[in-house]
């Protein structure tokens, strides 16, 4: 059975595969990649019972019109943006089927810029360096290294048997809004020794614009300058998503997704992971304001905003290597697991499996998991 | 000259800075790397990126897994570890060797470098050929190599107007630092040659021909044919690096 999943009538100004991207070719000078907003990312792939780090579309300003080849589990998170089930509006941040044959379209943001189309299963790309992620500047990973375009075929992955774990019904009211002025939290450091006080005092109390010239790689911040204490080149070093740095203009630039993997401009402070969601929704000629918290306090913000996801998808991401089990009723089911193995589950019985990495078999032979076929996991 | 004890530097909820020194030079980045292998050998609970640079380390972690002071310990003990070991065991790097054949058109800026620096283009080639250069860290695109050493006798200027395309392999000087650009791309570098190996190719594993912490050599390649030849091989997948272990 064929697991194409949609066709792409028509792809949007700017859609790319990405997961939560690829570490572990820095060392190499590959760039990380992956999702800008990871929290919409990770809350979509929730909503339809993959891992959170799920391969997913991001989609920029607009989204894509899409023919479904098959019957397709599908949540759209982040930018708010009109979402159309052959003609039919459908809301964001719940899971719904797309059936065989229809239409689904995404309209253009209308708050935020950046949008997530998660796919039961996830998007099945081929994993390029230990990730799915697209890395436009090489060419490589995603979608044949590129953009989607008219016309290219995007399958689903195989859906992984007890991913997540249904914690609570899912609350759509916690769905974030982004607005237009965003107050974003930094911790200050690696390199903030390399600014007067004065610096720093401009960074933590203006109002900087976000300019057109931002992009997947970095985010160009203009307003008050910031001051220097002496050189504005260092000995280059490796920066993180959400390094602040700021070149001999004095004027910031937040690194995003696809920055390169090293620098030589000071960084003053890093945007706290829970509001770098804010600065990837950014749109050109939004406001922000930065505001220093301790690490400490970046970590707890970080606990409440999870608890926030856990909320919003009502379903949390089960620990790898953990058992748990599967209850059937009606027909009979086979599970496999990662190495093969077949245990077969007779009509209204419940087995321990052990780890996530599960398909079910139906008796038709078909490979299918859905969370509302009443195959239900429990600890 | 290193630190007398690294300091450890805030970069935000997700990551953290082992700096070493302030410097540029084999001592302070020797300290890197060998942090940078323990780490990644260790496995610490819920590091996913290690980054090794010039003179520091940054290491990221997943905050869902693990806090600031949880990693921070884990790699407080690994340098105790480190700075245990004795002297010899840590300097184990490879050295490999990138054929390059100069001047041409393959090097079309050799005539300025040698005239720019009142030597001969023979000289270049020497002067460029001797030294063992050291990998600092790799950067700005995938499998560029951040080479330290480069002769006084060859600083060159960049060029005030950067080419648009520079092929693959091109061998380039740019002040006082010399490269290779592992895939074709506009710059402003010197270039003096070209080297017939894949530098990088995510489909290759490993993907990188070089990786930070080790040395390189050039050696020069007699003529075109010779050049051919080696390209050749690189593209049916033959060529293995030539590569030699570093006293």
């Amino acid at each position: 059975m064929t697991r194409d999943a949609f066709k792409v009538e028509s792809p949007g100004p700017l859609t790319t595969v990405q997961d939560l991207g690829r570490y572990v070719y820095q060392r190499f000078g590959v760039p990380v990649s992956g999702a800008m907003d990871r929290f919409a990312l990770r809350a979509g792939n929730l909503l339809v019972g993959n891992r959170a780090g799920a391969a997913a579309l991001e989609f920029t300003l607009a989204g894509p019109s899409l023919l479904a080849l098959r019957t397709c589990r599908v949540a759209v998170t982040g930018a708010e943006a009109p979402v159309e089930l052959d003609g039919a509006p459908v809301p964001q941040w719940q899971a719904f089927e797309a059936p065989e044959g229809s239409t689904l379209k995404l309209g253009a943001a209308t708050d935020g810029l950046r949008g997530y189309l998660c796919l039961g299963g996830g998007i099945d790309v081929p994993s390029v360096l230990g990730s799915r992620s697209t890395y436009l500047k090489s060419g490589f990973g995603g979608h044949e290294g590129r953009a989607l375009r008219e016309g290219d075929v995007l399958r689903a992955g195989r859906p992984q048997l007890g991913s997540v774990v249904k914690q609570d019904e899912p609350d759509p009211a916690y769905a974030p809004y982004y607005g237009i002025e965003h107050e974003v939290r930094v911790v200050l450091g690696p390199q903030h020794d390399a600014f007067t006080d004065e610096g720093k005092f401009t960074l933590l109390n203006s109002l900087y614009t976000v300019s057109p010239q931002s992009d997947r790689v970095g985010y160009r911040l203009v307003g008050p300058t910031v001051e220097h204490s002496g050189s504005s080149d260092i000995v280059s070093d490796g920066a993180p998503m959400g390094a602040v740095q700021v070149p001999g203009d004095g004027q910031p630039i937040v690194l995003m997704a696809d920055r390169g993997v090293t620098g030589g401009y000071p960084k003053i402070a890093t945007v706290i992971s829970a509001d770098l969601p804010l600065i990837a929704q950014a749109r050109p000629d939004d406001s922000v304001r930065f505001r220093a918290v301790t690490v400490e306090e970046a970590e707890e913000i970080r606990w409440e905003q999870e608890a926030v996801l856990l909320a919003l998808t009502g379903f949390a991401e089960r620990p790898s290597g953990s058992s748990y089990s599967v209850t059937v009723g009606g027909a009979a089911y086979e599970v496999v697991d990662s190495n093969g193995r077949h245990l077969s589950l007779p009509p209204d019985s419940t087995r321990q499996v052990e780890s996530a990495a599960h398909a079910v078999r139906t008796s038709t032979g078909e490979f299918e998991f859905d969370l509302e076929l009443g195959l239900r996991t429990s600890e | 000259m290193p630190y007398p004890v690294p300091r450890f530097l805030n970069a935000g909820d997700e990551a953290i800075v082992v700096e070493f020194g302030n410097d540029i030079s084999l001592e302070t980045n020797g300290q890197v790397h060998a942090l940078a292998e323990a780490a990644e050998d260790a496995v610490i609970e819920g590091v996913i990126g290690v980054v090794p640079s010039y003179r520091s380390a940054l290491v990221q972690y997943d905050s869902m897994r693990t806090t600031q002071t949880e990693v921070r310990e884990a790699l407080e003990s690994l340098l105790e570890e480190l700075s245990r070991q004795p002297e010899d065991d840590k300097e184990r790097s490879s050295v490999v060797h990138v054929p390059v054949l100069y001047g041409g058109d393959f090097g079309p800026d050799i005539d300025f470098v040698a005239e720019h620096n009142g030597i001969s283009v023979e000289e270049v080639v020497t002067l460029h050929t001797e030294p063992l250069y050291p990998v600092y860290m790799m950067g700005f695109s995938p499998g560029f190599p951040y080479l330290g050493g480069l002769s006084e006798r060859l600083v060159t200027p960049r060029m005030q107007t950067p080419r648009v395309e520079i092929p693959a392999g091109s061998v380039g000087i740019a002040e006082a630092q010399t490269g290779v650009y592992p895939v074709a791309s506009p710059g402003g570098w010197r270039l003096i040659g070209r080297t017939p190996l894949s530098f990088f190719d995510h489909k290759r594993t490993p993907p990188s021909l070089l990786d930070a912490g080790d040395f390189v050599r050039f050696t020069p390649l007699q003529d075109e044919a010779e050049y051919e030849g080696i390209a050749e091989q690189v593209k049916s997948g033959e060529y293995a690096p030539v590569t030699e272990a570093r006293e």
